[in-house]
């Protein structure tokens, strides 16, 4: 957090108060620490397989199969068990974290990025720009997702960076309604006709004095854009869309689970666990957030600390 | 006061004309699917010269345009019609670009100190904003004449580093001042500036603005429905009602011997200590409310609520002209103007309501 503070430690400006109360929040607290968890789980994923001494798409047909070929469960050599092809399925969901959280963290980065400055532009420059800017975001809204994601994918073969676009594609519109429709209101502040009246640029008030104003709704909408991301490339690997077999995503581990969930409760549990706690984490967490940065709170505190002339 | 009111007449003596000014909004229909829209008449053929160094009061009930007329002659609202010449320049149509230089010649405060500072922001950052858009300091320097600005309009500048929400009203509106004071304007569009204060604080920063007038050199434009607050600062009033400009007076003139009906009814309702209500003062309190500028009634647009109007006040509308025995610069639109000492006696309409 850009503190800022220097001399003056009873300087604390609305971010960091939003700071401090996000510390306060215990549920916040440990959404924060899960997430940190998985970062670092996605990080030091070649460690947990130089510990085990597995490869995530090493096959152990001899010890990680029954006789009769089924998957064997949790033990000592296996710790969350093995997958229907022998794999240790440890292993392979602690990869298949670098591909969510890549996924997530990148799509929904894409697409607040693109939503933001669209939606400022649409609400600052309004008349012609506004009305094309906003079609857009319509015709986005309102294509089906995954008939499009097939369609591509039939097209130019399915691959990381394809399924972060197409997240990305279908996310950044309803980050860039939101923004316009905060930029409408703000724009109507006597602090951008000051800085009109100073003769500052288009780009100057939208940048300077709007967007750190959109700044706190866009985090928000960051931190709840992401499990979004997370599922949404869980689906798409699911369906095949994703990453290419053999390596491993917590859709393709799932899809792979379907033909064993009767009989290999691990093989469908475990990666279904990881999906679940990690957009649970993320939405607390963006829950945690908005209560931080709500701007009800931040006019009471605004008020409680009034400064000595 | 007066020694500026004399000086009169000399054509460079005049800081801004505004000039048959219209401004219009189009506002949607209220019924649904309605492909009319609605034309609100904010400010209807206005002409008024603001003079270099004095202070111009526009004053007027709330909606009479008079806010309008201010953002029209900064340019924050494009016109509709009418022009606006500053300092001998028309830039009633002038680009954004070619507006940029005047820019740093007229600036304005604001009304609402909660609303005018960006809450995102430091003080320090806010203040110094004149100076980056323009190019006029940086770094050091820049920080040098921040600091040099809240000294001059009463902050301490070791609060540089603040944010809006920790000051006070009062402090806030500092802020505004030294904000549009960096530039060294010539014209200060003062909007309401004491109006959302505590009354403690609005001679505070009345007397900061006259101070502020005096070493600067400044002409202020200052908007006010507080009539008392009218009369303290400025030299000159202009009287507006339902977008048009009623009554021009020197504040003195406007007071003593009022010629507008309207005026007369708007100091009577000029709450005064119980001391001073001694004599022949009256109260009047007109009848109904202003009608809507999406329909202005013809003629004289206050002749629906006023009790001495005639059957000609419908359909002439009345010019700003002396009337009576006035001075040259005391002008009202009115066909039937007071007498000195005269006050309304009635407060019904003349005419019935059409």
């Amino acid at each position: 957090m850009t503190a800022g503070v220097k001399a003056d430690i009873r300087v604390r400006g609305p971010w960091t108060l939003a700071l401090e109360r996000l510390r306060n929040d215990k549920a916040g607290k440990v959404a924060a620490l899960v997430i940190c968890a998985l970062v670092l789980l996605a990080l030091l994923a070649p460690l947990f397989s130089r510990l085990t001494g597995h490869g995530p798409a090493e096959q152990f047909l001899d010890i990680g199969l029954s006789p009769e070929g089924v998957p064997t469960g949790p033990s000592r050599r296996f710790l969350l068990g093995t997958d229907g092809l022998g794999r240790d399925l440890l292993v392979r969901i602690v990869y298949g974290t670098r591909v969510s959280l890549l996924v997530g963290l990148l799509a929904s980065g894409t697409a607040v990025l693109v939503g933001t400055v669209v939606g400022i532009a649409a609400g600052w420059y309004g008349g012609v720009v506004d009305r094309i800017l906003s079609r857009a975001m319509d015709v986005f809204l309102a294509l089906p997702f995954l008939v499009f994601a097939l369609a591509l994918v039939a097209v130019v073969g399915s691959s990381l960076t394809i399924s972060v676009t197409v997240i990305a594609m279908f996310s950044w519109a309803s980050v860039g309604r939101i923004v316009r429709a905060e930029t409408l209101s703000i724009r109507e502040h006597a602090y951008v006709q000051a800085a009109r009246l100073l003769g500052a640029s288009h780009a100057r008030i939208m940048f300077i004095e709007i967007l750190p104003n959109v700044a706190a709704t866009v985090i928000v909408y960051t931190t709840l854009l992401i499990p979004g991301a997370i599922v949404a490339e869980a689906t798409l690997s699911f369906l095949g869309l994703s990453v290419v077999p053999p390596a491993p995503s917590w859709g393709n581990i799932l899809s792979d689970a379907m033909a064993y969930y009767r009989v290999a409760w691990w093989f469908i549990f475990f990666p279904g666990a990881a999906l679940v706690v990690s957009t649970l984490a993320f939405n607390i967490l963006g829950d945690s957030v908005r209560d931080a940065l709500d701007p009800k709170l931040d006019h009471d505190s605004g008020a409680a600390h009034e400064a000595t002339p | 006061m007066t020694g500026r009111i004399s000086r009169d007449g000399a054509k460079s003596d005049v800081l801004v004309s505004i000039e048959h000014v219209v401004k219009e909004f189009k506002v949607r229909s209220a019924r649904l699917f309605a492909r009319t829209k609605d034309i609100v008449h904010a400010v209807s053929d206005v002409t008024l010269d603001i003079r270099r160094g004095e202070t111009l009061a526009l004053v007027g009930e709330t909606g009479c345009g008079k806010s309008t007329l201010a953002r029209c002659v900064v340019r924050l609202h494009d016109l509709t019609s009418g022009r606006i010449i500053f300092d001998g320049q028309d830039i009633s149509s002038a680009s954004e670009r070619a507006m940029r230089p005047v820019r740093r010649r007229m600036q304005m405060i604001f009304q609402d100190p909660y609303g005018s500072l960006n809450p995102r922001r430091r003080v320090g950052s806010i203040i110094g904003d004149p100076f980056e858009i323009h190019d006029l300091a940086r770094g050091d320097e820049r920080i040098r004449q921040v600091r040099h600005l809240m000294e001059l309009v009463g902050l301490n500048p070791e609060h540089l580093n603040r944010f809006p929400g920790d000051f006070s009203g009062g402090q806030r509106q500092r802020v505004g001042i030294a904000r549009a004071l960096a530039l060294r304007p010539d014209l200060m569009v003062c909007d309401e500036p004491v109006s959302a204060l505590d009354v403690s604080i609005q001679a505070q920063i009345l007397n900061l603005l006259g101070d502020l007038q005096e070493e600067l050199g400044l002409t202020y434009l200052f908007i006010s429905h507080d009539l008392s607050v009218v009369r303290h600062v400025s030299d000159r009033v202009a009287v507006m009602y339902l977008g048009t400009v009623v009554e021009v007076a020197p504040v003195h003139a406007l007071y003593t011997h009022p010629r507008h009906p309207y005026t007369n009814a708007l100091l009577s309702a000029m709450p005064i200590r119980a001391a001073e209500r001694a004599g022949d003062r009256t109260e009047v309190i007109l009848a109904g409310d202003p009608p809507s500028p999406m329909d202005p009634p013809s003629g004289c647009r206050f002749h629906p609520r006023c009790p001495r109007a005639q059957a000609r006040c419908a359909i002439e509308t009345p010019v700003l002209t002396r009337r009576l025995h006035d001075a040259s610069e005391h002008v009202t639109a009115c066909h039937f103007p007071l007498a000195d000492g005269e006050s309304l006696v009635s407060e019904a309409p003349a005419m019935a309501l059409s």
